[in-house]
């Protein structure tokens, strides 16, 4: 059934689709779910819807307030259409080293952008986000890196979703930032599978978005839990790059950068399985579409020219 | 045994201003107590008083976080490149 009674009704259930070409052998195949295929284009509606609910049901929430939320993007754009739609305010801090796309489709949701220095990149958005709201004691953060309603909408959602539509999976790799995909789609398939491996692939951003942080002043997301996890990969720049480019290429696929990271580890792991002569099959998250990153330079020019464009933002 | 090691910005007023730098060792802890006697206070940096990583830092070897191979026990070889940086929240436009 692919009807709906409103687009909130639309969110999830997105297709999982094989990379035949890009797979390693018969018997090690990598299948891509389709988070682009969601309301807004991305896998962060899944968590927007799942928490703001939960703040209505909670009584956190009512018609009228205000919400604040520190977002590089996604999650902002998510939540703008969902306020929308249930008659709320939103207030986005975002890093100022994001993508002009971004920040033009969350003004044109009517949400209002506040930005927060470059250097500082999400961990700064995270801080000024605090700040505001000591603040503002009546705006509502909801706050995805530590919310439990954005893991649990993996929980419920992406992690059944996966196990329904490929019941051999063995290894599950996605994109670490929140960590609310891993945290939530890891431990439902654990629960199903004890022997899956849950594989993170964190972006490996240029010096410049690194420079100035302090070790001391170091994040680790409250939704992490180490013990979800089996394995966890760095994915840098160019890496990330020529994934994204040969999944355009080859498959046909148009995800935006972070989504070439991921894939970068779920062919390697892979590999791996084919070198070993095992069965495997390794599914990963397309977080969102190429789309919103036309304007880094991404796409255009060779690999080493879209490397330098992304040297200094934030492209996952 | 030479292993590569990729410092953040923010240690290498340790390494004399070097972005990148060679150690040797077995395990990861055997590299960071030879780089600490060229590179004096690096080691305190990367490692507690009880002699775990620190919380903010993620180290990889050949681009896989340690904390999942062995953490310092992790075994080295020659020609691995290791990776330091500071703990952050990301983008998170991944999840």
């Amino acid at each position: 059934m692919a009807r709906y009674d409103s687009l909130l009704d639309a969110c999830g259930d997105t297709p999982l689709v094989g990379l035949p070409r890009l797979s390693p052998g018969p018997n090690v195949r990598i299948w891509a779910k389709l988070e682009d295929r969601n309301p807004t284009g991305s896998v962060k509606d899944r968590a927007a819807l799942y928490m703001i609910r939960a703040a209505e049901a909670d009584g956190r929430l009512r018609p009228g307030q205000t919400i604040l939320e520190p977002t590089s993007g996604n999650t902002g754009i998510a939540l703008a259409m969902v306020a929308k739609l249930r008659g709320y305010r939103l207030v986005c801090v975002m890093p100022e080293n994001t993508s002009v796309e971004r920040r033009q489709i969350l003004q044109m949701y009517g949400a209002e952008v506040i930005a927060s220095p470059a250097a500082g990149g999400s961990n700064q958005a995270v801080a000024v986000a605090k700040q505001l709201a000591e603040e503002h004691p009546d705006w509502v953060m909801l706050y995805q890196y530590g919310n439990a309603a954005n893991a649990r909408a993996h929980y419920e959602t992406t992690g059944p979703e996966l196990l329904r539509d490929l019941p051999t999976i063995t290894h599950f790799v996605a994109g670490l930032g929140t960590t609310g995909t891993l945290m939530g789609a890891g431990r439902f398939l654990r629960e199903k599978n004890p022997d899956i491996e849950i594989i993170a692939a964190e972006p490996r951003y240029g010096e410049l978005v690194y420079g100035l942080r302090n070790i001391d002043e170091g994040y680790v997301p409250e939704l992490y839990d180490p013990s979800v996890l089996t394995r966890r990969f760095s994915v840098g720049t160019r890496d990330a790059l020529l994934r994204t480019r040969q999944m355009v290429e080859v498959e046909g696929i148009f995800a935006g950068p972070s989504t070439g990271a991921v894939l970068h580890v779920a062919l390697a792991v892979g590999h791996a399985a084919q070198k070993a002569g095992q069965e495997a099959d390794i599914a990963f998250v397309m977080a969102d579409a190429g789309w919103k990153y036309l304007s880094t330079g991404a796409y255009a020019g060779t690999i080493a020219e879209a490397e330098e464009h992304l040297e200094g933002q934030l492209w996952a | 045994m030479a292993i590569e090691v990729r410092i953040p910005t923010i240690l290498r007023s340790h390494t004399g201003g070097a972005k990148v730098v060679e150690g040797a060792g077995d395990t990861l802890s055997d590299l960071f107590a030879d780089l600490d006697s060229r590179y004096p206070g690096l080691r305190g940096r990367l490692i507690t008083e009880d002699g775990a990583l620190h919380r903010f830092v993620n180290v990889y070897v050949n681009d896989e976080d340690v904390r999942f191979t062995g953490a310092l026990e992790t075994k080295l070889s020659d020609g691995d490149s290791v990776t330091v940086l500071p703990a952050v929240a990301g983008g998170a436009s991944v999840g």
